[in-house]
């Protein structure tokens, strides 16, 4: 199956049927493992709750060979909320690993980008502004559409206000940072200005939570992130000779500015469902390509690592968030724990390099 | 290729050259740095582009390979208009090695020369035996198989440079357009990579390069292109082109031309402020 390189100078490929690819040991290994590892976190963050499950049975149970008690539990109350967290880490994971590889910038995540920050200020828009006859009328799909529309909004905001003959990292996300403070200040105007119990509600929603997923919104979330990742697939072929900027992809026949628009575009809408889908959840987006590029030792951010690592992390902090303490926490805080950290690791990193 | 030769292959050059540029004009942003500039590159040999800093050299050289369209005129690359040719077209006819390339953090040299492949590949071949063996070729050529495994970030600038060739050389094109492959390199190594592109016009290559060495440029090349503030000051072999005026209306510059003794071409001895009393004399001596 696989047909080596004469000499050990060049990497290996391997053949399937007639598609061929560079074979990648170590990374094939590593996303592996992080596939079990997420699937792991995901069976025990399906058994934990008032109502433990042993790990076997959930695992059963999801196989479609459960009791029928336990299949009631899993299935109809916490499947939802387990699904949530995998569609809300791979989408976040892949949008940051896509917006890290072309600003070349690890801080360029959509958090940090004002994308997670203009879906936020929408959304709260929705909720206070147009009262909660508008809120009322559309129902929550319209709050996601709003989520999803700010994030986009704000994408191309920051996209045309950092573009000069081509995208800069540094500006980019100097840019990123201006809009995304703007943003909150919208945020907490409209929450300053709000009635008490639409402000409440934002509240809960703002800080990014898995509570309370019903199925609709989990079933809307997994098309529309299938649907990108379909488009991220075909499009990440040419992410590759990306890495090495503008005038070396051209040289290399990738068209770089459609690449780009098209990856862009799917990185902000995947941000935007993710948002929609679970709030802001801070951090898993900047976080999770790290450490999937430190895991699997490549160069750029991995897409698939990524958006396992994504998963692991945000399910696993919630697994944390509803644990650890005695009071059950918004998934937010755990994720803003981890990631506020790696944050300053990642500036104390850049700076020392540059001195 | 001696003077005659060219002199015999100038009036049928247009029909056999791949690649010309027809009254094009281009700049950034509005801002023309090149004016209506025509130029044909000679098949089968080594073309040098020389001027001054800034005086648009990767402007033309980024206008010949498609990376900038010009807003007047067009660039012909086998017969066709480049602008309407696909990026993948002209990826696999024409290789690019631009002027300050960088590389992502961790990448190995093996790797990116593999990039080099890319024009080739498509979503489900993305590499096959025959891209193995091309990648394998092309680390040997440029001396740089030994460090294939290590990252590109942790090599020396020379090293570095010979990588970034090599994957241009991945590519497989039989037309190259470097812009100053030399940088970074001692003079030992840069006649080695030059000796390079030597072998690879030897074998076929079309190659149009950027030098800032003009002893190098007139050593090695059999057309040269003399350029001033985005225009053609003269273009032809060195024997024909290099003079102490033209050297001094391209570049400013004072310097005396002699034989060069291991190569029979025109040899630059710069002669600078410092020196300016002796030469002075002794070039009015050679004048008188
Ligand atoms: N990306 C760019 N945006 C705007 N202006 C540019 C850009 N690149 C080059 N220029 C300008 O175009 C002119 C020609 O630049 P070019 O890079 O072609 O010069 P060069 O001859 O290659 O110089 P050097 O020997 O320093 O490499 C210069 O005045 C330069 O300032
Ligand atoms: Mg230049």
């Amino acid at each position: 199956m696989s047909e080596t390189a004469a000499k050990r100078t060049a990497a290996p490929g391997v053949r399937l049927g007639f598609a061929s690819f560079v074979w990648r040991p170590w990374m094939v290994s590593v996303t592996l493992l992080l596939a079990a590892a997420t699937f792991l976190v995901f069976c025990l963050s399906i058994g934990v709750g008032d109502f433990p499950i042993g790990l076997p049975q959930v695992v059963a149970t999801i196989f479609g060979r459960g009791e029928r008690v336990d299949e009631f539990v899993i299935m109809d109350l916490r499947m939802p909320r387990a699904l949530a967290g995998l569609i809300v880490g791979i989408a976040l994971g892949v949008s940051g690993a896509i917006t890290q590889s072309i600003a070349r910038n690890p801080l360029a995540s959509p958090d940090i980008l004002g994308i997670t920050g203009g879906a936020s200020a929408m959304a709260v828009f929705l909720v206070t502004v147009s009262g909660g006859v508008a809120a009322a009328i559309v129902g929550s799909v319209g709050l996601s559409a709003a989520a999803l529309a700010g994030g986009l909004g704000t994408g191309l905001l920051v996209y045309f206000l950092a573009w000069r003959r081509g995208i800069e990292g540094l500006r980019l996300i100097l840019i990123g940072v201006s809009v995304s403070a703007v943003m909150e200040a919208i945020t907490v105007w409209l929450l300053v200005t709000a009635d008490i119990r639409d402000v409440a509600r934002s509240q809960a929603w703002l800080i990014g939570s898995l509570d309370n997923r019903s199925w609709g919104e989990v079933w809307t979330a997994l098309w529309c992130t299938l649907a990108l990742m379909a488009i991220v697939a075909y499009a990440a072929f040419h992410l590759g000779p990306m890495h090495f900027g503008d005038e070396v992809a051209a040289g290399l026949g990738v068209p770089y500015a459609r690449v780009r628009a098209v990856l862009l575009l799917c990185a902000v809408l995947l941000a935007g469902v993710a948002v929609s889908a679970a709030g802001p959840v801070p951090f898993v987006a900047l976080v999770a390509p790290q450490v999937a590029l430190r895991l699997t030792r490549c160069p750029a951010p991995p897409l698939v690592a990524s958006g396992l690592v994504g998963a692991l992390l945000l399910i696993g902090a919630d697994l944390v968030a509803r644990t650890a303490l005695p009071i059950s926490l918004p998934v937010g805080v755990v994720t803003a724990a981890i990631g506020g950290p790696f944050l300053v690791y990642l500036l104390v990193r850049a700076n020392l390099k540059k001195s | 290729m001696a003077v005659q030769d060219i002199a015999k292959v100038e009036p049928e050059l247009k029909d056999v050259s791949r690649l010309a540029a027809r009254g094009v004009t281009v700049g950034y942003g509005g801002r023309a740095v090149i004016d209506d500039l025509d130029v044909v590159i000679p098949p089968g040999v080594i073309t040098t582009i020389i001027g001054p800093n800034g005086c648009g050299k990767s402007t033309l050289l980024r206008t010949l390979s498609r990376l900038l369209k010009p807003t007047k005129g067009t660039v012909v690359l086998d017969g066709e208009d480049i602008v309407k040719l696909k990026t993948k077209t002209v990826a696999k006819k024409l290789g690019l090695l631009p002027q300050a390339p960088v590389a992502p953090e961790g990448l190995t040299v093996a790797d990116l020369v593999a990039r080099g492949r890319h024009p080739h590949q498509t979503w489900l071949q993305q590499w096959s035996s025959d891209d193995a063996a091309v990648v394998e070729r092309a680390l040997a050529m440029t001396g740089v198989s030994d460090l294939a495994d290590r990252p590109v970030d942790a090599l020396s600038g020379g090293q570095r440079q010979r990588v970034w060739i090599s994957m241009t050389l991945a590519q497989g094109t039989d037309l190259l357009l470097l812009d100053e492959p030399t940088t970074y390199l001692d003079l030992a190594h840069a006649i080695d990579v030059i000796d390079l592109v030597d072998d690879l016009h030897e074998s076929g290559c079309t190659v149009v390069m950027v030098l800032h060495d003009l002893n190098l440029a007139t050593r090695y090349s059999d057309n040269l292109i003399v350029m001033r503030a985005g225009s053609i000051l003269a273009q032809g072999h060195p024997r024909d082109v290099i003079t102490a005026e033209l050297l001094h209306e391209a570049f400013g510059l004072r310097a005396r031309v002699i034989d060069d003794p291991v190569s029979g071409r025109p040899l630059i001895v710069p002669i600078g402020r410092t020196h300016s009393e002796n030469s002075e004399n002794s070039d009015q001596q050679n004048l008188g």
